[in-house]
């Protein structure tokens, strides 16, 4: 009975530490990974609409919109850490002995477990030959270590032992990177904020709905947008100031943030994200001149507000941009959506730009000519808010992975073993991985002995 | 001369060293082997002289950025990465017939670059504004090229397994013995996923801290993301098969054809069938 029930342990011990588990879970870690990049995640009425009912029941059901959180693929990831964990301990004491415990000694059985060995015929003592095989391994190998054993003479010298820890310093570092995305998700936040030039917040609102307290203020002192002469954006750059208990910090005030050069403080990091109009306050400078001859007019109207124009005529704007040029191919400056209405006729919408375009400008409004010379633009800023104490966990969990990729590829534990006696000098060695390049170094090693 | 006509000469120059390399199968002589490898190497210089040529131009135009920014300039740098990674191993091991199963990618990036891709010079979005974005693509792609280039040792494996199994004709033999050996083929193919791997993780990290800079995520399962993660999982499991005897030779040549297929997805497919953060295909 006990046996049997050791058996049953030992059996999933075994399952979980089997490389086919491992080739298994990423294998199949990769298909259904495939899954979510082809249904949009978190998906848009315009997608729910293109699928029947059945289909949205499913893949609800099946966690397919949300699916890299979805029970089942954590509990693949899950899985996978088991498996490199339980891997890990099953492995790691054999390469730690290997690493710590290195045979000293190179008996006859040993020896013949090695692919390269040779042996020389030298004159001398044991004592001489020892001393210039030490001199000789220190100068082209590394330092050896010296046992006497049955009346013999056994060197041992190694490059690199710890690159043999490499692959397990890979399974740590994925590991530390999941303990740091774990961090993160309990302790941190993602949130957004918008803040209108002039204004200022302390609280932000998470992507799940929960409205934080930020503990200081932030201000958005001014924002600006700048185009290319294509029309594609070139710079969203908001103009920041923290204020902590009611005192401005020192370092961050007026500090320009764009895309790319976020501003953090006390852990919480500010993004430049998006940006809009903000509707309050804008003040729109028009000009009106008769078309047949007359002083021109200089107007100023607000959001919404219905000008009067000589001669009965009225205009409002409905919307207005410093820039046209994302808007108009082959014009720039500013513009202004405008309704026009005509003394006791009807509204009539139309585009007005700046005096530069003054003929575009001419092509509506009867008699008047309106001419649009700009605004008193505000915008607010969409800023990303996160906090994530867990970032430097994962960093750390990155840095131990490329080393651990570096160690566990490119380096080589490479091992040389001299036995001396009296009748001369064996040489044996083996790394443990490249066997070919090693032969070759190995040969090199042997060639110059013979010359010494 | 301009950037846009050296690239041009590239082209031809890579399409005169992959026949080079098919009259080296053809005649199997060494020294028509060799001039494969002298083209390719030739290509490669004038490659390097046109990128440097529009980087220079970007910056005459006033808004100077590493030519690493569009399609076109993406294509042009795989083109690139791919004939760098054959040079280092043909350089070192000297299995000239790998020619022929590699330039034919640099090839086909080229002829794709200069034939139907826009190769205007851009200035940068907001987003690309950064330093990251030269580690992030340099990364990325030299691991990308390594997966060409151990995708084409891994054809190679298979036919020539093939041609074994068949008994081979004397033809078949005549071309089996400019071809390196099922071993060598196999081992090739491990020490090309060695270069690659690394250098993909590296690139999966620098996306991932340019992601935190930029957004303060840097991870959000994007489908380039996603697709790189795939990647990186199928090269992994390749890694790991290795290590049990099962999933040597075919099986692991089959992996590396596989894995090649999903990189190229994962650079072209998620551009230019799904959205999301990497939309620079459109």
């Amino acid at each position: 009975m006990t046996t049997n029930k050791r058996g049953f342990a030992q059996e999933v011990w075994d399952f979980f530490c089997s490389l086919k588990l491992s080739i298994f879970l990423l294998i199949g870690l990769a298909l259904v990974s495939i899954i979510g990049t082809v249904i949009p995640q978190g998906p848009q009425r315009e997608y729910l609409a293109t699928l029947s009912e059945t289909k949205i029941k499913l893949y609800s059901s099946l966690g397919f919109f949300d699916m890299y959180h979805s029970w089942w693929f954590i509990l693949l990831l899950y899985l996978l850490t088991l498996n490199l964990i339980c891997c890990s301990i099953k492995r790691l004491p054999r390469v730690w002995k290997v690493v710590s415990e290195p045979v000293k000694v190179m008996d006859d059985n040993f020896e013949k477990s090695l692919s390269n060995v040779k042996e020389f015929k030298l004159k001398g003592s044991k004592e001489e030959l020892k001393d210039r095989m030490v001199s000789f391994l220190k100068a082209e190998f590394a330092e050896p270590v010296i046992t006497e054993q049955g009346g013999e003479y056994h060197l041992f010298a190694q490059k690199h032992p710890w690159c043999r820890l490499g692959v397990y310093v890979v399974h740590l570092s994925i590991i530390i990177v999941f303990i740091g995305a774990l961090v993160g998700s309990f302790f941190g936040y993602k949130a957004y904020v918008n803040i209108p030039e002039g204004g200022s917040v302390s609280q932000v609102q998470t992507n799940s709905g929960k409205v934080i307290d930020l503990g200081f203020d932030v201000r958005c002192e001014k924002f600006s947008v700048s185009f290319y002469d294509t029309g594609a954006p070139k710079e969203f750059k908001s103009i920041l100031s923290v204020t902590d208990k009611g005192q401005p910090v020192p370092g961050l005030q007026h500090v320009p943030i764009i895309v790319n050069d976020p501003l953090t403080y006390k852990g919480i990091t500010f993004y430049q994200s998006s940006y809009g109009q903000s509707d309050e306050g804008v003040s729109y400078y028009l000009t009106v001149r008769n078309r047949n001859g007359g002083q021109p007019v200089k107007l100023k109207a607000r959001q919404g507000e219905r000008l009067a124009l000589p001669g009965g005529a009225f205009v409002s704007v409905m919307e207005a941009t410093m820039d046209v040029r994302p808007f108009m191919r082959g014009f720039d400056g500013p513009g202004a959506q405008v309704e026009f209405t005509p003394a006791g006729g009807n509204p009539q919408p139309f585009v007005i730009l700046s005096d530069k375009y003054e003929s575009f400008n001419a092509q509506h409004g009867g008699d008047l000519v309106l001419t649009f010379d700009g605004m008193d633009q505000k915008f607010f800023t969409g800023l990303q808010v996160a906090k994530d104490p867990g970032v430097w966990v994962v960093w750390l969990g990155c840095f131990l992975m490329v080393v651990g990729i570096c160690m566990a590829f490119f380096m080589s534990h490479k091992r040389v073993w001299a036995r001396v006696s009296d009748a001369g000098v064996t040489l044996g060695g083996s790394a443990s991985k490249n066997p070919t390049g090693f032969e070759i170094a190995f040969d090199e090693l042997v060639e110059k002995l013979n010359k010494l | 001369m301009s950037s846009s006509s050296l690239f041009n000469v590239t082209m031809i120059v890579y399409m005169v060293s992959t026949c080079i390399f098919f009259a080296f199968l053809a005649s199997r002589n060494k020294t028509v082997g060799a001039l494969g490898t002298y083209a390719a190497l030739f290509g490669f210089a004038v490659q390097t002289a046109a990128i440097g040529m529009r980087w220079k131009e970007s910056y005459d135009m006033g808004h100077g950025h590493a030519p690493l920014s569009n399609l076109f300039e993406s294509v042009v740098f795989f083109s690139w990465t791919i004939v760098m990674i054959f040079l280092l191993i043909d350089f070192k091991y000297k299995y000239r017939a790998i020619g022929f199963f590699v330039m034919p990618f640099a090839l086909f990036g080229m002829a794709w670059a200069q034939l139907s891709l826009d190769s205007n010079i851009e200035p940068l979005v907001p987003a690309l504004q950064s330093n990251w974005l030269v580690y992030h693509v340099i990364t990325c792609f030299l691991g990308y090229a390594a997966f060409a280039v151990a995708c084409g040792i891994s054809i190679m494996y298979l036919i020539r397994e093939r041609m074994e199994q068949g008994g081979g004709n004397a033809q078949a033999g005549g071309l089996l013995s400019m071809f390196p050996s099922i071993k060598i083929l196999d081992d090739l193919n491990y020490k090309a996923i060695m270069i690659g791997f690394p250098l993909l993780t590296l690139g999966i990290v620098t996306g991932a801290a340019w992601a935190n800079y930029a957004w303060g995520t840097y991870w959000s399962w994007d489908p380039k993301e996603t697709w790189s993660l795939i990647v990186w999982f199928v090269y992994a499991a390749f890694l790991h098969a290795r290590i049990t005897r099962g999933w040597v030779g075919r099986r692991a040549a089959i992996l590396s054809v596989i894995g090649f297929a999903a990189t190229i997805f994962c650079y072209l497919g998620v551009n230019l069938f799904l959205s999301g953060l990497h939309s620079y295909g459109k």
